[in-house]
């Protein structure tokens, strides 16, 4: 489809391959760098005119993350990819690192170029063995076709590219526990600031973007920011990878502008299975607030949008239930699944999250107390904003969303001790 | 399943040299991954080798393997066991051949993980976390392993199944020795 970037060439015969991905102009944009010598600002600049925001979830500007690199103090930098997909919904870095990781490796070439950065890492989360390998052999062809190493493409420009695994642990895509763990050690978030961007891996000044984020880059500087910007929304420039999974007859990665609106997705993905009604949707990750169907109906998938409508765009991780989902059971798990996830660093967490779990599975097993509703929105708020890292957050704003949209359901669980749905 | 690190080592049929538990052909794979980072960061290596020396000794770690890998990758041993006790991949007993992690989280359960655990309780007479009395399969239950897409899904091996059914997943086992 004409509207794609990062799957623009995954109807092709092996998009994973070399050859492939030069057919379609791939890695122009990097030797046309090392030649003109671009300067590093006209790159930020390009990125800044995209509205290119981070893929991972937080949304942040990308040009204006690049631009707080110190690349003309000394020393080794660095760029890392966050490959590390564990988000509930999020599946979408999985098919880039499968189907596109020249892309990826032609983004991370150029960022290292324009920050400063002589080797760059991606850190793949563990249980990725299939684009581990996929990975590692486009990085094998790259070395051989000259695009990486020392002295690239004679130009004087030096870029070595590693692959890096984890082991299983969601808080690992957390940029900093990200650095901890690539560090080899327990993935256990930072203090900020001070910021990667001045204190980041091995101490050294280092820039971490989404998988995405960086795959979008070649293609953003081959057909300039405005172009991407004009595929998106002011200030939500491109396209985006969303993950349709859940009650949904085509579950998918779907590639789409920014800004279209939920229910065309919907369509495009089948609809709701069984021909059963649509009843709430999760639009960006487990850690997104869940909306009402007809709140959802009612939107845009872009990042402001989606905030408007009281939630986020996240990951792109669209989750869809249909009339038959128990939201106490949904909430149930997701809470289980934080409680299982924190690192146990911060207090407010580590025991927090055990108390949000326990308590929303008391109510599903049907021994809740009446004050147990009020008690779960006052644990999620005494958690939010009082940990180091975001995980906190990620954790109370399922339980504060669930109980707004779906209080009857939990009060009934509360009351008959079973289910209404 | 009462193994010793020994007899398991004996898994990895590349053990040439008897003074250590980790063979010769893996010290080489850990080399590569040393190899990415400065010489001061040789502990950058850690969490991929303990995949290599797990692998190697059947699926699991012994406290001799990583007291080996620590004083190798020239780092406490204490440091090692914080790695190895806090991702969720490292094992600390012995598991079966065929280790099945399957995801409950969200998507997986809107599309019918629980009907998959409860057909693999029954089909194996083990609850998960366990291993069958062969010694072949091992069940386990893991948080989102990123192919929501492709709902229910699980992890045998390097290998993701998805869009699991209890048929599909029979089928996929009787495959395995």
């Amino acid at each position: 489809m004409a509207n794609e970037v990062c799957f623009s060439t995954i109807h092709l015969d092996e998009p994973w391959a070399l050859s492939t991905y030069q057919s379609a102009g791939g890695y122009e944009v990097w030797k046309r760098v090392l030649k003109n010598k671009t300067s590093p600002d006209e790159i930020i600049g390009e990125l800044k005119t995209s509205a290119l925001r981070g893929r991972g979830g937080a949304g942040f500007p990308t040009g204006l993350k690049w631009s707080f690199m110190p690349r003309n103090t000394p020393g080794q930098k660095y760029i890392v990819c966050n490959s590390d997909e564990g988000e509930p919904g999020t599946c979408k870095d999985r098919d880039i690192l499968r189907y596109n990781p020249h892309a990826l490796i032609e983004g991370m070439a150029i960022a290292g170029y324009t920050i400063g950065a002589s080797v760059g890492y991606n850190y793949m989360r563990g249980e990725f063995f299939e684009p581990y390998d996929r990975f590692e052999a486009a990085l094998e062809e790259a070395y051989q076709a000259g695009l990486l190493g020392k002295n690239v493409l004679k130009s004087g420009v030096d870029f070595d590219l590693h692959s890096h695994i984890g082991a299983g642990a969601y808080i690992c895509g957390e940029e900093t526990a990200l650095l901890e763990s690539l560090e080899g050690k327990k993935g256990q978030p930072r203090f900020k600031p001070p910021f990667p961007a001045s204190y980041g891996l091995f101490g050294r000044p280092t820039t971490i973007n989404n998988t995405e984020t960086l795959a979008s880059v070649p293609y953003i500087l081959a057909n300039g920011g405005k172009w991407f910007l004009e595929l998106g929304r002011p200030n939500n420039g491109g396209p985006k990878l969303f993950s349709v999974s859940g009650h949904i007859n085509k579950p998918g990665n779907y590639e789409v502008p920014m800004g279209t609106s939920f229910a065309n997705l919907l369509e495009m993905a089948g609809g709701v299975w069984k021909g059963r009604k649509l009843k709430a949707v999760i639009p960006g990750g487990s850690s997104t607030p869940v909306l009402p169907a007809d709140i959802a109906m009612d939107m845009d998938m872009d990042y402001d949008s989606i905030a408007k409508a009281g939630s986020m765009l996240g990951a792109g991780s669209v989750i869809i239930m249909d009339e038959s989902t128990c939201m106490v059971k949904a909430l149930a798990r997701l809470a289980y699944f934080y409680y299982e996830e924190s690192c146990g660093q911060c207090t407010p967490c580590r025991e927090g999250t055990g108390w949000l779990s326990r308590v929303v599975n008391r109510i599903e097993n049907g021994k809740g107390k009446q004050e147990d509703l009020d008690l779960l929105v006052d644990v999620a708020r005494k958690i939010g904003g009082r940990t180091i890292c975001g995980l906190g957050d990620a954790a109370a704003m399922p339980v504060m969303s669930f109980i707004q949209h779906y209080r009857d359901e939990f009060q009934y669980h509360i009351d008959h001790k079973r289910c209404m749905v | 399943m009462k193994t010793t690190v020994l007899e398991k080592s004996a898994v990895d049929n590349s053990s040439k040299d008897n003074q250590t538990l980790i063979s010769a052909e893996r010290y080489v794979a850990i080399d590569k991954w040393i190899a990415k980072y400065l010489p001061e960061n040789r502990q950058a290596a850690v969490i991929p080798a303990l995949h290599i020396v797990q692998e190697g000794n059947g699926g699991h770690l012994t406290v001799a393997l990583m007291d080996e890998l620590a004083q190798y990758l020239k780092m406490p041993e204490i440091a090692v066991y914080e790695v190895a006790s806090f991702y969720s991949m490292f094992e600390h007993k012995p598991v079966g051949r065929h280790k099945i992690s399957i995801c409950t989280n969200i998507s997986c359960l809107l599309r019918g993980s629980e009907e998959l655990v409860d057909h693999l309780k029954k089909k194996f007479g083990i609850s998960l976390g366990e291993t069958t009395s062969d010694g072949k399969f091992t069940i386990k239950e893991v948080e989102c392993l990123g192919a929501c897409v492709g709902a229910p899904m699980c992890l045998i091996g390097r290998d993701y199944h998805e869009h699991l059914t209890p048929e599909k997943i029979d089928a996929i086992l009787e495959n395995l020795e």
